[in-house]
């Protein structure tokens, strides 16, 4: 049943709603990228929150005009508007009161959600038109999707696309570092805007699928996910589109999979589950990696000193030390270091005053920010450069091997 | 341009023939925040082809002058000319290296990328980043000593490495007037070597570059001119005429002792 739902196989709508998903998944990644790299991520879930009373005035609207209240283009309108307000007033309250960011993005979005939520009581009671699957927009609802609304969906999300692929430089550059962006004669203020539009416009189109309480997870999560895996922004920017695309499609197919199973927060489920498998097992960023490489660190760091307290010929009583050392074959089980030990810690005591000597050495600077204390110096010198490295420190040449 | 800019000296030209020629000059700047000028009525005339420190004590306004000279904060009043014309008519020709602390180091990009940010002007918004690009900036960072980490990601710099990659970037932009807040602060003696060095290669080629400064005691050897602020303009000139124990104190009050002050005195007579 997944299997035909991942291969597009479970009839038409469900089709729809997987490739719509994949769509907006991509695109709400990428844009929340941005947001997130400029520490604004919460802005987007204020945003998301103030397109309901929109969708709440625009079916009023549309039924008073005699029209159907549940076009899907005219609710999304009327909420992209009231979003657009919201972002209006966020925005006006951090640059003309004291309310900090933070506090702005509570009021707006408790305010707007609030007032949504009397509209859509409001229109309940009412009994006016089909009011019937308003409810959906809060955790999105895919039974019943068109083709008109698959292709909204797409159209809005090839149109944020295209828009982040023309203003990726400036809006990278506010998002590292706004005033040096600012000195180079950029709009600052209207970047942030951009950026904040495109996740307004990606919100505003996810709405019939993930909802609009649970949009916010499809704009952040794919982001965070992807800084796990690489340390360039670019790639950060690809790796949440994907991120993004992939768990927004497999979150449709499951929920098309089976009956009642809601889509929106299948999706997000899925997301969270790229996030914490990222979380786990990225390299060099992940939680693994990094209790994998502490350990590692602290033996070398109990080798290194067991080697020069050997060279030196001090007494070793860390059982950690003395373990490490045997295991390798470098003291005899009575603590006694053998014959390969006993090179080992010439070379070791040798190594550290060659590194003395590098660090002191300007010529040397870039060698010399790799020291931690157990770096081999083999790995950051040529042959020739600790030859001559040697020399300047005298003695004998040759270090047994 | 250049060769009618050094004939005009100090004397015998008016206030208006130096706003014409001068690199960066200031009429009036005032800026507050909230209802507090943190910079009042401030007159700054930068004299081309010199090294320019902006001194004055903690909260004196330094940065906020160098910010609001470049239209980053939004000044209450006054005017700005850039090489005699508008600041937004002139943009390309001034480049700003920010204080290291206003950006996240571990935001995920590499030393390259950050220098690359310098030809932001040169690619455009979808021009394809190309071999000459970068050749400029690895140049740029071998100016500043750097050249080995140019794939490191920022977060593995030390300070003082984080600031020349903020130079390089700078230097990548190929400015006529640099002005730079802070970039002595917190570095290393290496660090300081290196940067003073680039800013002196920048004097010789005939640019102009502006430093906010927090180190009296190398004011003398470092700078032609020194501009000393505390809120209000206190004095401006030449290091000899204008960085002396009567402006110092006048400048810093209290904040130093008069021992202190006749020393920077002795070092720079």
């Amino acid at each position: 049943m997944l299997l035909d739902a991942l291969l597009l196989q479970l009839g038409y709508n469900a089709t729809l709603v997987s490739v719509g998903a994949a769509l907006l998944g991509g695109a709400a990644g990428i844009s929340g990228t941005f947001l997130f790299l400029r520490k604004r991520a919460l802005v987007s879930d204020a945003v998301s929150h103030a397109t309901l009373p929109g969708v709440g005035l625009a079916f009023l609207v549309m039924v008073f005009l005699g029209g159907d209240g549940r076009n899907l283009a005219g609710l999304l309108f009327g909420s992209a508007v009231s979003a657009g307000i919201g972002l209006l007033c966020m925005n006006w309250l951090t640059r003309n009161t004291r309310l900090a960011e933070d506090a702005a993005i509570g009021a707006v979005l408790s305010v707007f959600f609030g007032f949504g939520i009397v509209l859509l009581t409001v229109i309940q009671t009412l009994g006016v038109g089909r009011q019937a699957g308003l409810e959906g927009f809060l955790l999105g609802s895919t039974a019943g999707m068109l083709l008109s609304d698959a292709m909204i969906i797409a159209g809005g999300s090839a149109l944020a696309l295209m828009v982040i692929i023309l203003m990726r430089r400036p809006m990278m550059l506010v998002a590292f570092d706004p005033e040096y962006a600012a000195a180079r004669g950029l709009p600052v203020h209207h970047i942030d805007m951009l950026m904040m539009g495109l996740v307004m416009a990606v919100t505003v189109v996810g709405l019939k699928i993930v909802g609009l309480i649970l949009i916010v997870a499809l704009l952040i999560i794919p982001a965070v996910t992807a800084r796990f895996w690489t340390e360039r922004s670019d790639r950060v920017v690809v790796i949440a589109g994907l991120a993004g695309g992939a768990s927004a499609y497999l979150g449709a197919a499951i929920s098309a999979s089976a009956p009642n199973l809601p889509t929106g927060p299948i999706i997000v489920l899925v997301s969270f589950l790229l996030f914490a498998l990222s979380l786990l097992f990225a390299p060099n960023r992940g939680v693994l990696a990094a209790v994998l490489r502490h350990q590692r660190f602290q033996r070398r760091v109990h080798l290194r000193q067991g080697l020069l307290a050997l060279a030196q010929g001090q007494p070793i009583y860390e059982p950690l030390t003395l373990r490490l050392l045997r295991r390798a074959g470098l003291v005899r089980a009575d603590g006694v270091a053998t014959d390969k030990g006993r090179a080992r810690a010439a070379k070791a005591l040798r190594d550290e005053k060659r590194w003395e000597l590098v660090r002191s050495d300007l010529a040397h600077e870039a060698a010399a920010a790799l020291y931690d204390g157990l770096r081999e110096i083999e790995t950051v010198l040529t042959p020739d450069q600790i030859r001559d490295i040697d020399c300047r420190i005298g003695g004998p040449q040759e270090v047994p091997a | 341009m250049r060769q009618t800019v050094e004939l005009v000296s100090n004397q015998g030209t008016t206030a208006d023939q130096e706003m014409d020629t001068s690199p960066l000059a200031i009429r009036g700047l005032t800026v507050t925040y909230g209802e507090k000028p943190a910079v009042f009525s401030v007159d700054m005339t930068v004299e081309p082809g010199k090294m320019t420190a902006i001194i004055g004590p903690n909260g004196a306004g330094k940065s906020t002058l160098l910010k609001a000279a470049l239209g980053i904060v939004p000044p209450v009043s006054g005017r700005v000319q850039v090489f005699g014309r508008p600041l937004e008519a002139m943009r390309a020709r001034i480049a700003y290296v920010p204080q290291r602390a206003s950006i996240d180091w571990d935001f995920p990009t590499r030393v390259i990328d950050v220098v690359m940010m310098g030809l932001y002007r040169e690619l455009g918004l979808l021009g394809r980043i190309r071999g000459h690009h970068r050749t400029v900036a690895r140049d740029c960072l071998d100016r500043v000593g750097m050249g080995d980490f140019a794939d490191r990601q920022i977060g593995q710099l030390s300070g003082g490495q984080q600031q020349r990659v903020f130079l390089a970037r700078a230097l990548a932009q190929d400015a006529d007037l640099y002005l730079l807040d802070e970039p002595f602060a917190g570095v290393d003696a290496a660090t300081e070597k290196a940067i003073i060095t680039v800013l002196k290669s920048l004097r010789a080629a005939g640019k102009s570059v502006v430093v906010v400064h927090h180190d009296l005691a190398t004011v003398a050897d470092y700078f032609d001119n020194v501009f000393l602020i505390n809120t209000r303009k206190v004095a401006e000139g030449p290091v000899a005429e204008a960085f002396t124990p009567e402006t110092l104190q006048a400048a810093y009050g209290g904040r130093l002792a008069t021992a202190q002050i006749d020393q920077l005195a002795v070092v720079q007579g």
